[in-house]
């Protein structure tokens, strides 16, 4: 046995790539409180200071503090880079100063000039030369898209696709370069690639994954050099907690230097560090002082890391997010609860180091958490507005107990399986597309079958929900296939080497397809149900309005009438979807969720029978529409729990936002009454909550004086951002939500 | 059996312990000075009828959310005004192991209040004032129905808490929060006492509904006053 895996109870770990073994072997829940935490050294506050003297400065340069358009971000592209040199106990930027932000061109060389046009800075005239001769991501889907592909993305029908960056959404198990160091690692996905390129029919399937472990190989003996750059050899396992923390850093680092993709989650690290840190404070290693140290360094690091985008891509992923997400808790097969020390630690960070929108925390809740546990997270969201919760007794039966959380809202199972992100199609204007029998609403444009439009009215609904179904059959088998060409071309073009080499060499795949406009189609069809809607057509017979007369039940407010109406849409949609084949096999899944897409989806699609009016902003995610639900906050949790997630197991996000003074008079009762809130939310089967508790008045203030909040941040949809890095569009949004205020 | 009801709120934090499921009921025979619901007063107003299937229903859908400490809070209006439901209702949902409270303005007893009161688990009492006098002053009835009330709470052996709405001139003296405790001392178990800062945001109310509102020009109660006020007050069983 390798003497730095002295101490740890052995298993098959030793003899094969199995974390979740490890884990299971070895890490001691905790069940007391949190009174054993320690604040910041003198060192974090040090650094602490500098980040917080760069952000200022990031924000009055508009957003973006420095680009390098000089080299291609490779995993060795910049020589090391620190936030205080000498200062830094955990080590690695992504370029060689902090928040400078870098090139990724293989997702999209077009986006790549955008982005560098729009700060002014060029590209080397020998980078932009070589795209004439190299294919990226985004030339190869282009090539391959149909005409109606590119209408249905034109007109707003699927936005956001990941056809012009790169998709993100892969979380590489990094933890397996702090067990077992990067040599065993590079030695297992030697014996793989021989295994793959011996088959005795090598298809197509074989002979790519024959080349992407090549690429993995040698991307692990890239960042064993980028660790060297660092002063640190990473061919062996780590020896101590501050390795462990130091090895998987790096191992999550090289993704993210050479990745853009939207979203790049951390993973589940928290509990698997808390083994070494136990090992460590019972030798006498290290202090509890000095473990805190090294997680807020870490997570200090996570805070700096940035990727360049262009406005238009800030249009949809409001805030500048990396999406670096970490679960933290949950349970294990074994019904022991995943709790530990390290699970507080990295909470604790939101103190030490000030509440932000990064890393993205993640409560994987359980009612088996213990209960003290339950109370920090709580008090965590009252204090910061920083993390989210999702249901670990909802995720664990379909996923295991080594899932982590891609994203804002998606599982996925650790170093077994990944996801190609396929953003979301356009529930409200779907319907509109229906009764219209074929026209764009904006545009007039003809787009899909075409029909006989609907009549004068009062539309019948199950006129209404037949046409609704022929254009989601059509429009669902079109999705898959765009995504189909998608994922194709990525993997093609720019493999995720780097961080593809964290998993196994031959993965589960899943195709994460989403829905925008989910409250507004249901209420739109509960209008037509309930009450009496009338179209209104322009001088083109084209129905560009309704009439609606009497009023109808909206979603949000426990009313079966309409819930049920919203659960029906859900199931069809992932039902039309599993009808069409996927690249590589992958599995159909499906997530109400938005980002901030939802103010860009509302902007393209016109009024609805709802009495929204066009271009208003949707509803985040799976909420209800703004101020519609109110019949507190009860009934509207209630609503989103009858979303079932086994339909949607991309997940069912929903953001909360209420008033301290609604939860309790007294610190103590708000703690208590927000861990109520959770525990009922999740035992009705809710997935996820994104919780802020804050009162409207703070965010227009915010919104009029932005340079008084520096550090406000909130939670939007699956992430958090800090206030005053949204547009006014969508800070515009955020505060017309609906906030749960006392009685 | 119907009830007339003002509004549901699934969710209420402030009301009694835990997450609460409150009904607002619909009427009230006082005139309050400060009352934040005017539109409650009227007993043919509200939103419409609510039938025990109903309360049962809303409860359910609350229950997750209660834990242990929560339930179902009957608030108003005067809910008391309709006791007769009140004790059917709370009868009801103990079938169904929910716990429920009373939130009353202790300016109504009928001969229904008895049933009400010793079927529930918690009452809370509003005291107003302690001064007969100036009690008739805030909520334009007599203090008698309180005494009243507060004899059959005793005699049901029910758990309380109280609540003072504290209003700058009215009764925000430090001899006001004694006399408070003093007279609190009349009910035999006292697990809490609320003050609840007066507050204007009811106004715009009043002028929707046509009504005057009489505390025009009084400032809401000033928080850091409330808190040395409330270290004033002293829960009788607590000592």
């Amino acid at each position: 046995m390798r003497k730095e895996w002295e101490g740890f109870v052995t298993g098959s770990w030793t003899e094969q790539i199995d974390v979740e073994e490890f884990i299971r072997l070895n890490y001691k829940p905790y069940d007391g409180d949190d009174s054993f935490l320690a604040g910041p050294t003198e060192r974090t506050k040090e650094c602490y200071a500098k980040v917080q003297e760069l952000l200022v400065a990031e924000r009055k340069a508009g957003g973006t503090l420095k680009v390098d358009a000089s080299r291609i971000m490779r995993i060795n592209a910049f020589g090391p880079g620190y936030i205080v040199p000498g200062k830094d106990i955990i080590v690695g930027l992504q370029t060689d100063e902090p928040l400078k932000r870098g090139i990724c061109p293989f997702g999209g060389i077009k986006m790549v000039r955008e982005e560098v046009a729009e700060f002014g800075e060029t590209l080397p005239e020998e980078i932009d030369k070589m795209f004439d001769y190299v294919t990226t991501h985004n030339d190869g889907v282009f090539k391959a898209y149909s005409k109606e592909m590119k209408q249905v993305r034109h007109l707003g029908f699927i936005t956001g696709l990941p056809d012009a960056y790169g998709r993100g959404r892969i979380i590489g198990d990094y933890r397996r370069a702090a067990l077992y160091g990067i040599d065993y690692l590079i030695e297992e996905k030697q014996k793989d690639h021989e295994m793959i390129a011996s088959r005795h029919v090598m298809n197509e399937e074989n002979i790519r994954t024959a080349e992407e472990v090549s690429n993995q190989i040698i991307a692990l003996k890239e960042i064993k050099k980028m660790a060297e750059s660092y002063g640190f050899d990473i061919s062996g396992p780590a020896k101590d907690v501050k390795e462990a923390i130091q090895w998987t850093y790096f191992a999550y680092l090289a993704g993210i230097k050479e990745e853009n993709g939207a979203a790049m989650s951390l993973g589940r690290t928290s509990t698997f560090i808390d083994i070494y840190a136990e090992r460590d404070l019972a030798n006498g290693v290290y202090t509890e002082e000095q473990i805190q140290e090294f997680i807020d360094d870490f997570i200090l690091k996570q805070r700096v890391a940035r990727h360049l985008r262009t406005t238009e891509y800030n249009e949809l992923f409001g805030g500048d997010p990396m999406w670096i997400t970490e679960g933290i808790g949950g349970v294990g097969m074994d019904g022991r609860h995943k709790v530990t020390k390290n699970s507080y630690r990295f909470l604790q960070t939101l103190y030490n180091l000030g509440p932000a929108p990064e890393p993205n925390l993640t409560v994987l809740w359980s009612e088996k958490l213990p209960e003290p546990f339950k109370q920090f997270c709580a008090k965590v969201s009252i204090d910061t507005d920083s993390i989210q919760y999702e249901n670990d007794d909802k995720m664990r039966p379909s996923y295991g107990e080594d899932y982590s959380i891609a994203c804002c809202v998606s599982a996925i199972q650790m170093g077994q399986q990944m996801q190609f992100f396929g953003a979301r199609c356009n529930l409200a204007k779907i319907l509109l597309l229906g009764l219209n029998g074929g026209i764009d609403e904006r545009t007039g444009e003809k787009v899909g079958p075409q029909m006989e439009p609907v009549g004068d009215g009062p539309i019948d609904f199950d006129d209404a929900w037949k046409r609704f179904n022929v254009y989601l059959e059509w429009l669902m088998e079109l999705y898959v296939n765009i995504m189909n060409i998608i994922h194709f071309m990525h993997d093609k073009y720019d493999f995720e080497r780097s961080q593809m080499a964290f998993l196994n060499s031959e993965v589960k795949r899943l195709m994460a397809f989403g829905v925008a406009g989910f409250s507004v189609a249901a209420d739109s069809f509960s209008a037509i149900k309930y009450a009496k809607v009338y179209p209104i057509r322009d001088e083109n017979g084209v129905i560009v309005d309704f009439r609606t007369e009497g009023e109808f039940p909206k979603y949000g407010n426990d009313d079966d009438r309409v819930d049920e109406i919203a659960v029906k849409i859900s199931e069809r949609t992932i039902e039309e979807l599993r009808k069409h084949p996927t690249y590589r096999n992958s599995v159909h899944t499906l997530s109400v969720l938005t980002i901030t897409s939802n103010v860009m989806y509302g902007k393209k699609t016109g009024n609805t029978p709802d009495g929204r009016r066009a271009g208003t902003p949707f509803a985040p995610g799976a909420n209800p529409m703004h101020e519609r639900d109110n019949h507190g906050a009860v009934a509207s949790l209630n609503s989103v729990s009858k979303i079932n997630w086994d339909t949607c197991q991309d997940g069912v996000s929903n953001t909360f936002s209420i008033t301290p003074e609604a939860l309790g008079k007294d610190r103590e009762t708000q703690v208590d009454t927000l861990v109520g809130l959770l525990n009922g939310y999740f035992e009705r089967g809710a997935h996820h909550l994104n919780v802020n508790v804050l009162n409207r008045s703070l965010l227009e203030d915010a919104y009029e004086n932005p340079e008084k909040y520096p550090n406000l941040t909130v939670r939007v949809s699956g992430y958090a951002v800090r206030f005053n890095a949204l547009s006014k569009n969508h800070q515009k949004e955020v505060i017309a939500r609906t906030f749960h205020q006392g009685i | 059996m119907k009830g007339r009801l003002h509004s549901i709120e699934t969710f209420g934090a402030v009301d009694g312990p835990g997450i609460r499921t409150v009904f607002f009921m619909q009427g009230c025979p006082a005139r309050c000075l400060y009352c934040h619901n005017p539109d409650s007063w009227s007993l043919d107003g509200g939103e419409r009828d609510i039938e025990i299937p109903e309360i049962l229903h809303w409860a359910e859908r609350g229950r997750p959310y209660h834990g242990e400490k929560g339930g179902v809070t009957f608030s108003g209006g005067e809910p008391l005004l309709q006791g007769e439901f009140l004790a059917e209702a709370i009868r009801a949902l103990h079938g169904i192991g929910i716990k429920s409270a009373i939130d009353t303005s202790g300016t109504y007893v009928d001969e229904y209040t008895e049933a009400a009161i010793a079927e529930c688990d918690l009452v809370l009492l509003d005291i107003k004032h302690t001064d007969a006098e100036r009690f008739e002053i805030i909520a334009g009835r007599k203090q008698d129905t309180l005494f009243q009330l507060i004899d059959l709470i005793n005699k049901h052996d029910k758990h309380v808490w109280i609540r003072n709405v504290v209003v700058p001139d009215i009764n925000d003296t430090e001899e006001d929060i004694e006399a408070l405790n003093e007279f609190i001392k009349k009910v035999r178990h006292v697990d809490k006492v609320e003050l609840l800062g007066y507050h204007t945001m009811a106004v715009n109310k009043y002028g929707k509904l046509g009504i005057t509102y009489r505390l025009k020009g009084v400032p809401a109660m000033d928080g850091e006053r409330l808190a040395q006020l409330r270290a004033l007050v002293r829960v009788p069983s607590a000592e």
